[in-house]
């Protein structure tokens, strides 16, 4: 078993809303995005997407680097892959995906 | 300035109970790299504007290109270009980025791996490839053992 990098609790309450889940989303589609295009098409207010992208950088989900003038959000996906590595037996891991494929296959979402 | 949605670019962050040195070894020396990084080893001089490459276990050069920027046990940036397939050769230069910062007990290791052009296969193949790396990297320097299937070449590539 490795040990979790980032705080485990961290994470876990991280994912825990659906607001930060679609800003997770939204970095998978498009990586490297400025607080303002993570904005758009958001029915909540800049102050909370900042406030949301905050507690994501502090569990490490996501993770910024500047470029210039613009500061860019990046989707950092290492603690979600920790937290599989700590459950799933390493034979587990391709009759997984097999499954995880068919599921994609028969429900017809190519976003998986 | 690039805009971003204009290249391809991933970021890994993860945290590792070492040292920045003991972290560096690991990344460029052939007796870390071979048990965490599927067999491969990389060789270079190791200093800035000499060539770089990775060979896979049967001596095939995969990936090549050059180090840009090199500061032990700080920061590495590679030039690197894939040359195992031809559609992702074609593609040129990525550019590969380590960071290492100590923090407490770990060191925060950063990866960045970019190409200035939209939907690089080169680097849409290494972000399904660089996470399993890690966590065997990480796996090897916190206990000793590398992630089963990271310890070798992978059948048949």
């Amino acid at each position: 078993m490795i040990a979790m990098g980032a705080d485990v609790d961290k994470v876990f309450k991280a994912l825990a809303a659906p607001e930060r889940r679609v800003l997770l989303d939204r970095l998978h589609a498009d990586n490297g995005q400025t607080l303002g295009q993570l904005c758009e098409r958001m029915s909540i207010t800049r102050q909370a997407v900042t406030k949301h992208l905050k507690m994501l950088e502090e569990a490490t989900l996501v993770v910024t680097i500047w470029q210039g003038r613009e500061k860019l959000h990046y989707l950092n996906p290492m603690p979600i892959h920790e937290i599989a590595e700590r459950w799933i037996g390493k034979y587990e891991r391709g009759r997984l995906r097999v499954l995880a494929e068919l599921k994609e296959k028969l429900e017809g979402d190519g976003n998986g | 300035m690039v805009k971003s949605g204009a290249e391809s670019e991933f970021v890994y962050v993860t945290f590792i109970r070492t040292t920045p040195e003991k972290l560096w070894q690991a990344l460029t020396e052939p007796e870390f790299t071979r048990k965490f990084w599927v067999g491969t080893v990389q060789e270079s001089e190791w200093k800035a504007g000499a060539p770089w490459k990775m060979l896979a276990p049967d001596g095939r050069v995969a990936d090549a290109g050059e180090v840009v920027e090199i500061d032990p046990p700080r920061k590495l940036v590679l030039k690197w270009q894939n040359h195992l397939f031809p559609e992702m050769t074609a593609e040129g230069f990525s550019r590969m980025t380590y960071e290492l910062e100590a923090k407490g007990g770990t060191v925060k290791l950063t990866v960045t791996h970019a190409m200035d052009r939209t939907d690089s296969k080169l680097v849409k193949a290494v972000s399904n490839g660089w996470p399993q790396i890690l966590a065997s990297l990480k796996s090897l320097l916190e206990t000793g053992e590398s992630l089963e299937g990271t310890d070798r070449w992978p059948a048949g590539l």
